[in-house]
């Protein structure tokens, strides 16, 4: 009597979600982590409170203005109907962009505190080695912050996996295309499935259990690495 | 300017302190800057490794590094300079092998002047390749940080401290192989440092500082002859005299070491005929007579020219001494001064009643 197709459907697709808006997050956040890490610039601290402003706002507000930017009226759906389509709202592109705005800080704050750590130092001396500032960025700063990236990548995944207001603005509950679990529990629930949210709602407990373990383990042992 | 030799002038502030250098080294052998702490040293080194900015020029073997009129600044990584600092800074996500390799695979294969093999084996530290540079000792640390440097084939190497952060017993295990780095390679090096002991065994030339500024440049010997300068500078005035072993006494257990001035007694060691020591002599330890004394138990007596005489506080004088060609600091008091009434020109002898090889 178990729906397994729905659960396994809105698995599969909240995984695809958080692997795709972690490597998005990835590719974006760490030329910025490595900016407000690094740069002098006075107004530094601005963009740093633009992309922590997600910890902070309701995922509604969030959502409400993603809607309206991603919706036929908002450059969404400009860049859709580039692509034949209405709007990038309820689709499945649409969610990554808000995962990827709304995990933004879950990402970017560890890899920064990482980057920071590791002071002018390192980089200084790649450069008397002949490192020119991209090569020491790779070659040294990357590999030291690893564990900055680790503790990002977790964060951000498990974020994804777990948000529910921002997803439910957006995307709305179209199964395989935005219905993620958060949303699938929810909705199991209004419709009195108890057994389906149970095995979904115990299966994310396990999970973030799981993440924050990994995230501790990680951080002692950055703790103990450092000499 | 010439290819035999370093120049450069550089002026930089920063709140409060200024520092505004100019001087000329020569390309070969160490050049020593030697300062109190906080003298501007530091800084010195960090703007000719293009670090930190400052204004003017700096030109090594011919090549510009920095030269504002011409509107050149070469970025640090595109300089041939090496850099070891007091605090190593090796790379502890490599293992000791990927370290020395760091610089050494960014060099074109031409430009390889120091080979791997070579580097590895004037440090010592073919031992310690395949260890994490967290499991190493301080002082082994240092002779990575300076094979590492010496892999990039430098046209200069700077050091800065490399040894204050070490102990004594590293220090003496580390400085032996700073002196066959001397011998062996003819890189010119920039020894920063504010141990007068370290400058005296390494130092051929020396660049003094002071408040960010030069105060005096000159090769060693000379300038730390110098009366104004010696009296300046720490508590104990000494002289640093090259020497070369010529033989060894076995019957008094005691090798002769021989320099312009004449022939140096001291107690046996192993070193082979014709190595090179320095013996450094204390200012104090040194006395004045007119005639050579019959019954006396020194037995380093040197015949010797008045060079000159500055007073020093209190009832003290210092004495240049010459002794054919070599200077030698004496400290007497100004009573034995007066009584001998030594004047620039006497001819004297000069007994060393205690020397130290550095």
């Amino acid at each position: 009597m178990l729906d397994f197709t729905g659960i396994w459907s809105a698995v599969r697709l909240t995984l695809e979600l958080a692997t795709v808006t972690t490597i998005v997050l990835l590719v974006i956040g760490t030329p910025v982590a490595w900016w407000l890490a690094r740069s002098k610039a006075r107004f530094k601290e601005v963009v740093a409170t633009v992309v922590a402003l997600p910890l902070v706002l309701p995922p509604t507000v969030l959502g409400f203005y993603l809607l309206l930017a991603l919706g036929p009226e908002g450059p969404g759906g400009a860049i859709a109907s580039l692509f034949g389509g209405r709007s990038l709202a309820f689709t499945f592109e649409g969610l990554v962009i808000g995962s990827v705005i709304y995990s933004m800080p879950f990402v970017v704050q560890p890899i920064r505190n990482a980057f920071q750590a590791i002071g002018d130092g390192p980089m200084e001396i790649a450069a008397t080695l002949r490192a020119s500032p991209l090569d020491a960025f790779w070659s040294v700063a990357v590999p030291l912050a690893r564990p900055g990236f680790l503790t990002g990548a977790v964060l951000g995944f498990a974020h994804t996996i777990g948000e529910f207001g921002v997803v439910l603005m957006i995307g709305g509950n179209i199964p395989g295309e935005t219905r993620v679990l958060s949303v699938a529990i929810y909705d199991y629930v209004e419709t009195l499935q108890w057994t389906h949210a149970h095995v979904l709602a115990g299966g994310m407990l396990a999970f973030a259990f799981i993440v924050i373990l990994a995230v501790l383990l990680i951080e002692k042992r950055i703790g103990r690495s450092t000499p | 300017m010439s290819e035999t030799a370093i120049a450069l002038s550089l002026r930089a502030t920063a709140g409060a302190f200024t520092l505004d250098v100019a001087f000329d080294a020569p390309m070969r052998g160490i050049t020593a800057l030697f300062g109190p702490s906080g003298c501007g040293k530091t800084t010195l080194l960090r703007c000719v490794a293009g670090l930190q900015r400052a204004s003017g020029f700096v030109t090594v073997g011919g090549e510009s590094w920095q030269d504002d009129d011409a509107a050149v600044f070469v970025p640090p990584h595109r300089r041939a300079v090496g850099y070891v600092l007091q605090e190593t800074g090796l790379f502890p996500h490599l293992d000791v092998r990927r370290n020395l390799e760091y610089g050494y695979r960014r060099i074109a294969p031409g430009d390889r002047r120091v080979s791997f093999d070579e580097a590895v084996a004037l440090l010592g530290v073919d031992g310690l390749l395949e260890r994490s540079p967290t499991r190493l000792s301080g002082g082994q640390r240092q002779r990575v940080a300076i094979a590492r440097a010496l892999l990039t084939s430098p046209r200069l190497l700077l050091m800065d401290e490399p040894l204050a952060s070490l102990d004594a017993a590293s220090k003496r295990d580390i400085l032996p192989y700073l002196e066959r780095l001397h011998d062996e390679l003819s890189m010119p090096v920039f020894y920063v440092s504010h141990a007068g002991d370290e400058v005296a065994r390494l130092a051929d030339h020396l660049v003094l500082i002071e408040d960010g500024g030069v105060h005096a440049a000159g090769p060693f010997s000379e300038l730390s002859t110098r009366l104004d300068i010696a009296r300046g500078h720490g508590a104990e005035v000494d002289t640093v005299i090259a020497t070369r072993v010529a033989r060894h006494d076995e019957t008094w257990h005691l090798t002769e070491l021989t320099f312009s001035g004449g022939t140096f007694n001291v107690a046996r060691n192993g070193l082979p005929a014709g190595h090179p020591v320095r013996l450094r002599v204390l200012a104090r330890d040194v006395s004045v007579t007119l005639d050579k004394q019959p019954g006396t138990s020194i037995l380093n007596v040197f015949p010797a020219t008045v060079d000159e005489l500055v007073d020093e506080e209190p009832g003290q004088v210092l004495v240049r001494l010459d002794l054919n060609g070599s200077a030698l600091l004496a400290r007497i008091t100004k009573k034995s001064a007066h009584s001998l009434s030594l004047k620039p020109g006497m001819r004297v002898f000069a007994q060393v009643k205690a020397v130290a090889l550095v």
